[in-house]
């Protein structure tokens, strides 16, 4: 197991590494820091400014040497600027290189730098924004994971019958049904006065200090909606595996009733395949609070990374993806320990 | 000029179409209910299985007669008369395509086996509708207003509309009516509807099937080779699969990177697979026939080369191979980004899933035969394993078109790749969301159209799963 542990935890880095490079380099390609210069300058920069302004704040520099400094590893850049004060990663504007500036100040040291659209730490950023997210990920687990428990137990346990089929049907309606659609169905009916009833409110902007069932259920709705499909058919799949086994056959016919051949005996052993599923479904939540956060104005981590995408924020955008890359490889792995613990058939040596 | 209602002469049938309407899923949950509560005692009373096939039926031939109604009375028969009309051509060969399948299907194999369930054929009708819709909508016999035309005097109308313009008489021949209104900007939301199916239509089949030739020649071997190669591979594949997808659209589809014209390098390198892939699959097959080899694949490779060399230079372009006479058509920019995208982000799982299955159909022993008798890998790989895994892999294809009409929605909703005046289906829900608590029709429109025809992509794929596995 310890091996095992390491294995994967070595796995993780270099892929977070690979990952976060690959967004770096992105990211600092010609046209995107033309971009971001000119909307943090002026927008009129001709292309000399442009360079200068680039040249001063140390961006014109060789991408690994860049990338070294934003992980820690490389000395932080020091420009000396025209007017002869500097300029340095580590400490800002100064006339004089401060004596007790560090010298490396990268993700390694806890510094994720500073977010060009906010005016703000990233880091702190990062934590606010993703403290709201974290709530609504929270209620719409909650949401989603007994009702899909439920009804995949419900078709599952009676293969082919109308209770299946019907289910099943809502379990493949739920899943063509990706959230901005649903998002705009479920406004339209509960949020429009105009078309609608009205009930609930169309933003949850007023969710993000003070959430109540009215202007937070829809948009938890929305996301449960899309993954539960997905995990309702795994449960399905797994508790008609599990019914057709010999141990429910001996049971039924010892005369134990149906009701408790299913909770008793059937249940456990067919969580263990939907609980992988979750954890894997997790990193495709992602997906969707991205969607319904810009939806409902919801001003969290998704809505945080579509800004910091649609501005070319660099080092929010890093932070962004370092975040959802742990989240997706955390998730992986919980899901293969679990699924080992659940199940002693699976050995991982 | 009055507003058309939703059904004109024939709304003394609604309140009947409504019962019928609310009939079938009321007795499903109630069927529901009474199932989980006597399990155990047996089974339910069969009177509401009846009573619930019935009024399926009654609902299904109600809503067939209404738009067959509507289709004779046309605007008469209100908003959804006149969609019905407009849409004559698709029902035309809907009912041509549905009827010879079911005719021929004991002749059809897979496809029509299709046929025996009705599951299957509600989603093939369903799917059909949209590429039928499509395909005449681009041949100009359906949209009733150019979808980019704009009228300050229609914006935001509410469905059923007359046409009518700000400055000056319509014109002559003009569609009298918006029929679901206008959107924010005053354009025909019904015309956008329809034409946004096309360009789902001309990017999903072809953008999947893109996926599964990379999928395929990856996967494959990685699986049936093992060892490095499919380390490798696998962490790659991952490597992509570990991103957010809204995030790598973000990276790969913004006008910044498109300038550097590193999606046109991506294309370069994606679009090679199919070459690879044919041109190995004849090589396998063939490579005893010289004779035959020979001309064979300087036929595909020179046919197939000279597509893939029109597809990726562009006259604008980071890349120029050929001079203008030869290249064959040119894809507008927003096009071509958006479809790497997407084979970009659907290719790893279909890597995973073909080897998946490839690493359990190898250890059959008509591949150790094949080995014993000397075949070459690539054989084994395209003639014995590839054929042995085609079940799960149709079922998927029809699932992953979904999944990718989803991702082009996706795209369209964040305003990614595609101009923002297309009509395509997720750019105008990005547009109506805006407006979405007063005038929800914009939206509201389209996405009804995803929904649907997702919705027949995945019971498509549920007919065939089941009927594959019956055999």
């Amino acid at each position: 197991m310890g091996a095992f542990l390491l294995r994967r935890v070595a796995l993780m880095l270099a892929t977070a590494l690979c990952l976060t490079f690959v967004v770096f380099a992105l990211t600092n390609l010609a046209p995107n820091l033309e971009k971001m210069a000119k909307s943090q300058g002026n927008t009129r920069m001709t292309d000399a400014e442009v360079a200068s302004w680039l040249e001063s704040r140390g961006y014109d520099r060789n991408l690994f040497v860049k990338y070294g400094e934003w992980l820690g590893v490389v000395p932080g850049h020091v420009v000396r600027q025209a007017d002869g004060s500097v300029r340095g990663r580590c400490f800002g504007e100064a006339p004089e290189p401060p004596p007790n500036a560090a010298a490396f100040c990268g993700v390694l040291q806890g510094n994720w730098g500073y977010s060009t659209v906010f005016r703000e730490d990233v880091g702190a950023i990062v934590a606010t924004r993703l403290a709201l997210t974290g709530k609504l990920m929270g209620w719409t687990l909650l949401l989603m994971i007994p009702a899909a428990l439920v009804i995949g137990v419900l078709a599952g346990m009676r293969e082919g019958s109308r209770t299946d089929r019907t289910l099943s049907s809502v379990a493949v309606l739920s899943t063509a049904t990706p959230e901005y659609v649903s998002g705009v169905i479920l406004i339209t009916v509960f949020a429009s006065s105009a078309a609608g009833v009205g009930w609930f409110k169309g933003t949850a902007t007023s969710a993000m200090e003070d959430a109540t069932f009215w202007n937070f259920f829809l948009p938890v709705l929305t996301i449960a909606l899309y993954g539960m499909g997905y995990v309702a058919r795994m449960t399905r799949a797994a508790m008609a595996e599990v019914m057709t086994q010999q141990y429910i056959r001996t049971a039924r016919l010892k005369g134990v009733r149906f009701r408790d051949v299913v909770l008793r005996h059937a249940l456990r052993n067919a969580l263990i395949a939907p609980f992988t599923v979750i954890m894997l479904q997790v990193p495709w939540l992602l997906n969707g609070v991205v969607i319904v956060e810009t939806l409902f104005n919801y001003k969290g981590f998704g809505w945080t990374l579509v800004q910091a995408a649609g501005n070319n924020d660099i080092e929010l955008l890093l932070a962004v993806s370092v975040v959802s890359v742990v989240v997706v490889l955390l998730t992986q792995l919980i899901s293969d320990i679990g699924y080992i613990y659940l199940n002693p058939r699976i050995s991982v040596t | 000029m009055d507003a058309l209602t939703w059904t004109g002469v024939l709304a003394p049938l609604l309140p009947v179409l409504g019962v019928l309407a609310a009939a079938p899923p009321a007795l499903a949950a109630i069927r529901l209910l009474l199932g989980a509560l006597s399990a155990p005692a047996g089974p339910v009373p069969g009177g509401i299985d009846r009573a619930l096939a019935w009024s399926s039926a009654a609902l299904v031939l109600a809503v067939a007669g209404l738009l067959a109604a509507g289709a004779a009375l046309g605007t008469d028969a209100g908003i959804l008369g006149g969609m019905a009309r407009r849409l004559l051509p698709v029902w035309i060969a809907l009912a041509l395509v549905l009827a010879l399948s079911r005719l021929l299907r004991r002749r059809l194999g897979l496809y029509g086996k299709l046929f025996d369930s009705p599951i299957g054929t509600a989603g093939f009708a369903l799917a059909a509708f949209w590429v039928l819709a499509a395909i005449f909508g681009a041949a100009d016999l359906i949209l009733t207003h150019d979808p980019l035309a704009q009228s300050g005097a229609m914006k935001n109308a509410p469905p059923g509309t007359p046409f009518t313009q700000m400055l000056g008489e319509a014109p002559a021949g003009a569609y009298p009516f918006y029929l679901l209104g206008g959107d924010n900007l005053g354009r025909d939301v019904f015309s956008r509807m329809i034409a946004g199916a096309w360009t789902v239509v001309q990017i999903a089949p072809l953008a999947t099937g893109f996926s599964f030739m990379v999928g395929i020649t990856l996967g494959l071997p990685a699986a049936y080779v093992g060892g490095r190669l499919d380390m490798g591979l696998t962490f790659v594949a991952n490597l992509i699969l570990a991103f957010p997808v809204i995030l790598l659209f973000y990276l790969l589809v913004t006008p910044e990177i498109v300038a550097t014209g590193i999606p046109t390098y991506m294309a370069m390198v994606l679009f090679v697979f199919p070459i690879v892939f044919v041109a190995v699959l004849l090589n396998a097959r063939y490579r005893t026939r010289p004779r035959l080899l020979a001309p064979l694949l300087a036929a595909t490779i020179g046919g197939l080369g000279w597509l893939y060399l029109s597809l990726v230079s562009e006259p604008a372009g980071p890349v120029r191979v050929l001079p203008p006479g030869a290249d064959l058509f040119d894809v507008p920019g927003g096009i071509l980004v958006v479809f790497v995208a997407v084979v970009f982000v659907n290719a790893p799982t279909v890597f995973r899933i073909v080897r998946g299955i490839a690493l359990d159909v190898k250890t059959r022993d008509y591949v150790a035969a094949a080995r014993t008798r000397g075949e070459g890998p690539w054989y084994v790989m395209l003639w014995e394993i590839l054929p042995n895994a085609r079940g799960p892999l149709i079922v998927d294809f029809c699932l992953r078109i979904g999944y990718t009409t989803i991702l082009l929605g996706t795209l369209g909703f964040f305003g990614l790749g595609l101009p923002p005046e297309s009509p395509d289906w997720g750019t105008t829900i990005n547009e109506g969301r805006k407006l979405l608590a007063i005038y929800p029709h914009p939206a509201l429109a389209p996405a009804l159209a995803l929904l649907s025809l997702v919705l027949g992509l995945n019971l498509l794929a549920d007919g065939l799963r089941e009927e594959s596995l019956r055999e």
